[in-house]
């Protein structure tokens, strides 16, 4: 059973198409990477999935809930598009964390605040607040240490390094507990020498029944990590399959001039 | 020539007596209490009213963005000193209701009626400048910094108080320090309707032919200036553990 559908997702900005109708299913538990040269659509496929862009057309589901119906124009309430939201967790490129809070308060910020606004609308008493309060900061330590940080907590992220920044902001998207995890490019800000840490840190996440999709230029994790790869190009998935298949027999010219243009 | 140095500085710091000195320095004093309540309450209304602005020439909605533009260019376009004018004499000329020309009854205290009017026209005024530093401070944070807060499920208001503001802050420090300077030196310019302050007891006592009130009177700006000074480079240094 599939956790992710995507059916004909179109998107353009001003009068360029950059979708020109996505369809894919991921199914739970599984790794996808999309790759792609530039401007073939990957980003923005991606920066739609996590409602930064509004896409003109097209159906997303996650599990039997639609969370985007291009032919439905009802306005959603600010409740049911906080929960779509949460569906899915984004690591960016440039990493943004908060760069006035610690290392821990940037996990704990959006779930401490949605607490707060939860405990006036719901008139929690102050022990309940206090032990809901207590999990998010044992969830935000547990993921610290998952992700190999622990002792980094009361820094500032001005104080890491790209590739610890990149693992706080991998560790930020996973204290709401998103269905989803989406990376756009995660590696390609950091230094060649920082990308591996990264890259481990995601393959560490795999064992646990995590659903996630990356997009990436490197070619090896993708094919070593993922369990599905989509190729780009143009707006359109161009081809689709197991990585082994595809890396070592693509079928379109377009995927065969990509990968050729990767090994010097 | 030395005797007509020591004229000059007879003349410059002719005190008559310790007592006489106590007495106009209390004098300048009161005036510069004048001053510094002018400013303060400037300050407290000017500050917030500069956000709201800012956000109404960020507005998406245009005939608000338009209007709030056109009003911060008049007020920037245009002297403090003919604004003070205009906000006093238009009640009297115009509405034949000259609301500033006594004392105001507010809460349980009467106002100065020309005092009330000088701080509505600053706070106007000033508020204006703030509101385009506001501008340009939250225009320059990126944007990954609201595309983190939405995809982590907070509102736009979570956002933009717990995440951006802070950071919007510790950049535009220093354009805020040089008006609020500014300001401190614009107060003198109510006595054009009256409102008495340091720089016009000052001037009593050289019109008097006592030039040393003068420049005491710099004193007084000087070491609030310098305390301001003081407080602002305190405010940058706590901000200085991180960076955006």
């Amino acid at each position: 059973m599939e956790l992710l559908k995507v059916e004909g997702l179109k998107k353009s900005f001003d009068k360029t198409e950059v979708l020109k109708g996505v369809d894919f299913t991921l199914g739970r538990g599984e790794v996808l990477a999309i790759i792609g040269s530039s401007g073939s659509g990957k980003t923005t496929l991606l920066r739609c999935l996590n409602f930064l862009e509004a896409p003109n057309g097209g159906r997303i589901t996650v599990g039997d809930h639609v969370v985007y119906d291009g032919d439905d124009k009802k306005r959603k309430s600010a409740k049911e598009k906080r929960e779509n939201q949460l569906k899915f967790g984004l690591v960016f490129q440039s990493f943004n964390l908060f760069p006035q809070y610690t290392v821990h308060k940037n996990i704990t910020l959006a779930a401490t605040l949605a607490l707060k606004s939860a405990a006036k609308k719901e008139k929690m008493s102050s022990a309940e607040r206090a032990l809901a309060l207590e999990a998010i900061e044992k969830k935000a330590d547990e993921l610290l240490s998952q992700v190999g940080l622990s002792e980094k907590r009361d820094s500032y992220p001005c104080q890491l390094s790209g590739g610890q920044c990149q693992r706080v902001a991998i560790a930020r998207a996973l204290a709401l507990g998103p269905e989803i995890l989406c990376f756009d490019e995660p590696t390609s800000a950091l230094d060649p020498e920082l990308t591996g840490e990264v890259l481990r840190a995601i393959k560490s996440l795999k064992g646990d029944d995590r659903t996630m999709i990356i997009v990436t230029h490197e070619m090896d994790f993708a094919r070593h990590v993922a369990d599905k790869v989509i190729f780009m190009a143009d707006g359109v998935i161009e081809e689709v399959g197991e990585p082994e298949e595809l890396f070592s027999n693509p079928k379109s010219p377009k995927l065969r001039a990509f990968l050729q243009k990767d090994d010097i | 020539m030395l005797s007509s140095i020591s004229d000059f500085f007879g003349n410059l710091f002719s005190v008559e007596s310790t007592a006489d000195f106590l007495k106009i320095s209390a004098d300048l004093w009161e005036g510069f209490q004048m001053t510094l309540l002018l400013f303060a309450l400037t300050l407290i209304f000017a500050l917030p009213l500069g956000l709201i602005i800012s956000f109404g020439s960020m507005s998406r909605f245009f005939p608000l963005r338009y209007l709030t533009k056109l009003i911060v260019w008049v007020v920037r376009g245009t002297p403090l000193m003919l604004q003070i004018f205009i906000v006093f004499f238009t009640p009297g000329l115009v509405f034949k209701n000259p609301i500033f020309a006594g004392d105001i009854p507010f809460l349980f205290f009467e106002v100065d009626g020309r005092f009330l009017a000088a701080l509505i026209t600053f706070v106007i005024n000033y508020a204006c400048y703030f509101s385009e530093i506001y501008r340009g401070g939250i225009e320059s944070i990126s944007k990954g910094q609201y595309e983190a807060g939405q995809v982590l499920g907070m509102s736009k208001s979570q956002t933009f108080f717990h995440v951006v503001l802070l950071q919007v802050v510790k950049r535009i420090l220093p354009p805020i320090s040089n008006e609020v300077i500014t300001l401190v030196k614009d107060t003198s310019l109510v006595r054009v309707i009256s409102v008495i302050e340091i720089i016009r007891i000052a001037e009593r006592y050289s019109s008097k032919g006592l030039i040393w009130p003068l420049f005491f009177t710099s004193v007084y700006y000087l070491v609030f200036n310098g305390l301001l000074t003081l407080l602002f480079g305190y405010i940058e240094k706590k901000l200085d553990y991180f960076k955006s």
